[in-house]
């Protein structure tokens, strides 16, 4: 089983280049890139620069629709969302630095909406972790790893960007 | 004052989160600090272009409010609506009826209506506590101004002012300004200013408006406005209520304002980058001068724009304590979404 900490270039480079053959073969006109704080604001701003994107990059902060803020309390550091133009009509590309549950694109497409109405919107993430509870899959994933129940994995940035697999005692 | 409840563990969860929010007295440092952050989110929120999200979606909020108040009553409706919560506002005057028989057949009512929530305004101190004390389990009381009690959202409302303005509140000398004697607004100002650890509190008032023993709360009492205000960062004005000058408490009004009035001449004994608060509405010429309320160093609008948000957080940490309550068996199934 996996411990340690890894390096994420090798996955953020295979998620370039699947976003931009994604964008290509989509004909995705002045698509926007948003992340998901925080983790996915860092690698989306990775990816905003490798890609050259016009659109400046938006970032969302999902606190306030988390479907478990009753069990875990709310994060009182939360930082506004920042959408640099509005999303209606517009090709959005969410990023998260991971998928499990799927809880949190959940949250994110809510408060998305919540802006108004994407002509369509693209998930990408560094690794799927499986363990899905609801109905929503990535479009382009660095990688798949099953961690063990007793694991937890976080990632470390904004520069280097680093994996941490933990054990939970 | 009233000799109510000392710290009131009632407001609680076993964990320390927040369950009921009735007083600042005796709230822990850290959950004062939490209120603030959480109302700091808001307020960022509120400047965007979608001002809402679904914390209170599903809730039913009631606001009880046996006491007349436009601005609390419309400034927590706002807030319960900006968390996606239903919201019903009840006036319910108090003036014919005994207090007991009132507060418990209205209580039986709204049981009946699967409300989750009450925020409450009442005349006599106690009410909020009285009703937090009779709620079920699941249903979280936010006290919105008891008697001569406590007025803990206004009081956090002003600490978030004096924070966005100030930063830290270790350095800081404060004084508190005007009718202390009948004020819910100063004491619960007092409790939070000392828990938050500022420097200095001093209260301003002619000896007539001053309850007996303040001393013991730890502030420094002035009954002149110029050695009072010397040097403080942070004059906060009391609303002087008019229905007291009958009691023959004061002389008059404009003997009043000759004497504790905020005027640009008193307001010079203050640090040069003091900021001046009221907690509205204003009483021009009786409490503070037009060119001062409407001054440079005024913060009283931003408190208004501040008292949504704090009141967004305390509704929701109180939603959120009494539902982890209910909830301290997560659930694989639990698909709240």
């Amino acid at each position: 089983m996996l411990s340690g900490t890894l390096s994420v270039d090798a996955l953020l480079e295979r998620i370039c280049s699947e976003t931009k053959a994604q964008i290509d073969q989509r004909h995705l006109d002045t698509p926007m890139m948003i992340g998901i704080r925080t983790g996915g604001a860092w690698i989306a701003e990775h990816l905003h620069r490798e890609l050259g994107l016009e659109t400046p990059l938006g970032v969302l902060d999902i606190s306030f629709y988390r479907d478990d803020f009753t069990q875990v309390g709310l994060n009182p550091k939360v930082q506004p969302s920042q959408l640099p133009s509005a999303v209606e009509g517009r090709h959005i590309l969410l990023v998260d630095d991971v998928i499990m549950t799927g809880r949190t694109i959940r949250a994110a497409l809510n408060e998305l909406f919540d802006y108004g109405r994407p002509a369509s919107v693209m998930l990408i993430t560094l690794l799927d972790l499986q363990r899905r509870e609801l109905p929503i899959q990535a479009d382009v994933v660095g990688g798949t790893l099953a961690l063990g129940a007793d694991q937890s994995i976080k990632l470390n940035g904004p520069d280097p960007l680093t994996l941490t697999i933990r054990q939970r005692d | 004052m009233s000799d109510l409840i000392n710290t009131c563990p009632i407001q609680l969860t076993d964990a320390g989160q927040l369950r009921h929010c009735l007083t600042t007295e005796g709230l822990p440092r850290s959950l004062l600090t939490e209120i603030l952050d959480t109302a700091d989110s808001f307020v960022d929120m509120s400047e965007q272009q979608v001002k809402k999200v679904p914390l209170l979606r599903g809730k039913t909020v009631v606001n009880l409010f046996f006491e007349a108040s436009t601005r609390t009553l419309s400034t927590f409706e706002l807030a319960a609506k900006r968390l996606s919560a239903d919201v019903l506002n009840l006036n319910i005057s108090t003036s014919s009826t005994k207090k007991g028989e009132t507060l418990k057949d209205t209580l039986m009512t709204l049981r009946a209506m699967h409300s989750d929530m009450f925020v409450v305004r009442h005349s006599d101190s106690g009410a909020a506590h009285f009703i937090a004390s009779q709620v079920t389990p699941d249903v979280a009381v936010i006290n919105a101004g008891d008697g001569r009690h406590a007025h803990p959202t206004q009081a956090m409302l002003d600490m978030l002012t004096i924070r966005r303005h100030k930063g830290e509140f270790e350095p800081l000398k404060v004084a508190i300004v005007g009718d202390i004697l009948h004020s819910r607004v100063a004491r619960s100002q007092i409790h939070a200013l000392r828990t938050l650890g500022a420097a200095e509190i001093r209260v301003i008032a002619p000896l007539t408006l001053l309850p007996r023993n303040i001393e013991s709360m730890g502030v420094k009492v002035f009954t002149d406005m110029a050695r009072g205000l010397r040097d403080v960062d942070v004059v906060m004005m009391l609303r002087l209520q008019k229905e007291r000058m009958d009691s023959a408490l004061l002389p008059s009004e404009s003997e009043f304002y000759k004497l504790y009035g905020l005027t640009t001449d008193k307001l010079a004994f203050a640090h040069p980058e003091a900021i001046v608060m009221h907690p509205g509405p204003i009483n021009r010429g009786v409490e503070i001068e037009s060119a001062v309320a409407d001054g440079p160093r005024s913060v009283i609008l931003d408190q208004v724009t501040n008292g949504i948000a704090v009141r967004m957080a305390v509704m929701s940490m109180a939603m959120s304590g009494q539902l982890a309550d209910k909830n301290t068996q997560p659930d694989a199934d639990n698909l709240n979404a």
